[in-house]
């Protein structure tokens, strides 16, 4: 019982980061700076947003809760101080270069947490991890080309990427922090501080090779989750307005 | 008490019906030959079909569930459930040979097998559908649609799209 709702926060809050961070994404389409990458890109939000609820599903299987409603629940119906987000994910878009960046990040930490996943002895967890992963797999080659080629592209581009990594890296720390139910879930899923590690090494590595100058020290680190950014009360809104005005729209 | 039950329709039946269901996005396949199709069985009065969607965030489920809830209803089969299989994950090594061949004569590159090795395939030249050089280069990994990435052929010039080894 108590391990169940261990694992319902934790799912939440790997629903939370896929659901807000393809929410940001989905905001360039139709403002990308080419046609080809506004495709990519909104097609990266589109699978961001069905990988949170594939987990939004899990989480409503473990809590017993109706899987075909459970997910708009969660997301249209959610007051902002319940969700469990990082606030790397929360930031507004920024520039191509902080979206492009943010989004590596994400990708390459997740790859490593859903490859940890993917072997879990809880087998629906598993197999959901499987799923999304091959599919991120995608995304990772796509937005780790990015780097390099803004970092080492123009004065102009290396600057903009540049001032990315010096806002996002303080944020992008706080995905070593253990996930809410993290701790009790002991055998069953990775831990975030281990994945930390192996991310930390890997991207530090490659953003040098893409020119970049890796930040000294963490910085300002917030790594509750139920603390949220300055941003998040607006895309809450902005997010729930239709639905706060119609509960029963349909379109 | 005695249940009278209208005859059944024998499954190769439905499985031939459904057969004739097209993809919503690539009308030129059926949804069993892409392995999406992956159960049919009779529970009760209901036809229960279990499919297994593609990619998690593809918007065409929807359609595909009502497509195959029309065709079956030609067959007279009235009380149709469609239920969503994740597990085992759609692979793309569930794509009959008969498909991507209808795939690469609608000019769209088949996916290679890959036995479960993604990262390797990847590095693997693409044969142009059009005139099978593998002279390629790859685009964008994402084209019209999740399940897709653009090439250009270096060789006949000509811009096709992959459908995306999963």
């Amino acid at each position: 019982m108590k391990q169940s709702k261990a694992l319902a926060e934790y799912l939440i809050a790997l629903a939370d980061d896929e659901l807000i961070l393809g929410h940001r994404d989905s905001e360039w389409t139709g403002h990308a700076p080419i046609l080809e990458e506004d495709i990519a890109f909104a097609n990266i939000a589109l699978d961001e947003i069905g990988h949170a609820r594939l987990w939004y599903e899990l989480a409503a299987g473990v809590t017993g809760t109706d899987k075909s409603r459970y997910p708009d629940q969660q997301v249209y119906f959610r007051p902002a101080v319940d969700w469990r987000c990082l606030q790397l994910v929360e930031l507004p878009k920024g520039d191509w270069a902080f979206s492009m960046l943010r989004q590596y990040l994400f990708d390459a930490f997740e790859s490593h947490r859903l490859e940890g996943v993917t072997a879990s002895k809880h087998q629906p967890l598993a197999d959901v991890a499987a799923r999304i992963r091959n599919e991120e797999f995608y995304h990772l080659r796509h937005t780790r080309a990015w780097v390099p080629r803004l970092g080492q592209g123009t004065e102009e581009s290396h600057r903009r990427m540049q001032a990315a990594l010096d806002e996002l890296w303080p944020y992008a720390q706080g995905l070593g922090a253990p996930l809410p139910g993290e701790l009790e879930l002991e055998e069953m899923v990775p831990h975030s501080h281990s994945l930390f590690m192996l991310w930390s090494s890997e991207v530090t590595q490659f953003l040098i090779e893409a020119g970049l100058d890796v930040p000294k020290s963490g910085g300002r680190v917030e790594v509750d989750r139920a603390v949220h950014s300055e941003y998040f009360p607006a895309l809450i809104a902005d997010l729930q307005e239709v639905a706060q005005l119609d509960a029963e729209a349909q379109w | 008490m005695v249940t009278i039950h209208s005859p059944k329709i024998a499954l190769d039946e439905i499985w031939a019906a459904l057969a004739e269901v097209p993809d919503p996005e690539m009308p030129f396949v059926n949804l069993v030959e892409m392995g999406i199709v992956r159960d049919v069985d009779w529970v009760d009065e209901t036809l229960r079909v279990i499919i297994t969607p593609t990619f998690a965030a593809c918007p065409a489920y929807e359609v595909m569930g009502a497509n195959i809830k029309d065709r079956l209803h030609q067959l007279s089969i009235e009380n149709v459930e469609i239920h969503f299989r994740h597990s085992p994950s759609w692979t793309s090594e569930w794509i009959t040979e008969a498909a991507r061949a209808k795939l690469k004569a609608a000019g769209l590159a088949p996916p290679p097998h890959h036995s479960g090795n993604l990262v390797q395939v990847l590095l693997d030249p693409v044969a142009c559908p059009h005139c099978d050089s593998t002279n390629t280069s790859l685009r964008n990994s994402f084209g019209t649609t999740p399940c897709r990435m653009i090439y250009t052929c270096n060789d006949c010039r000509e811009p096709f799209e992959q459908f995306k080894p999963l």
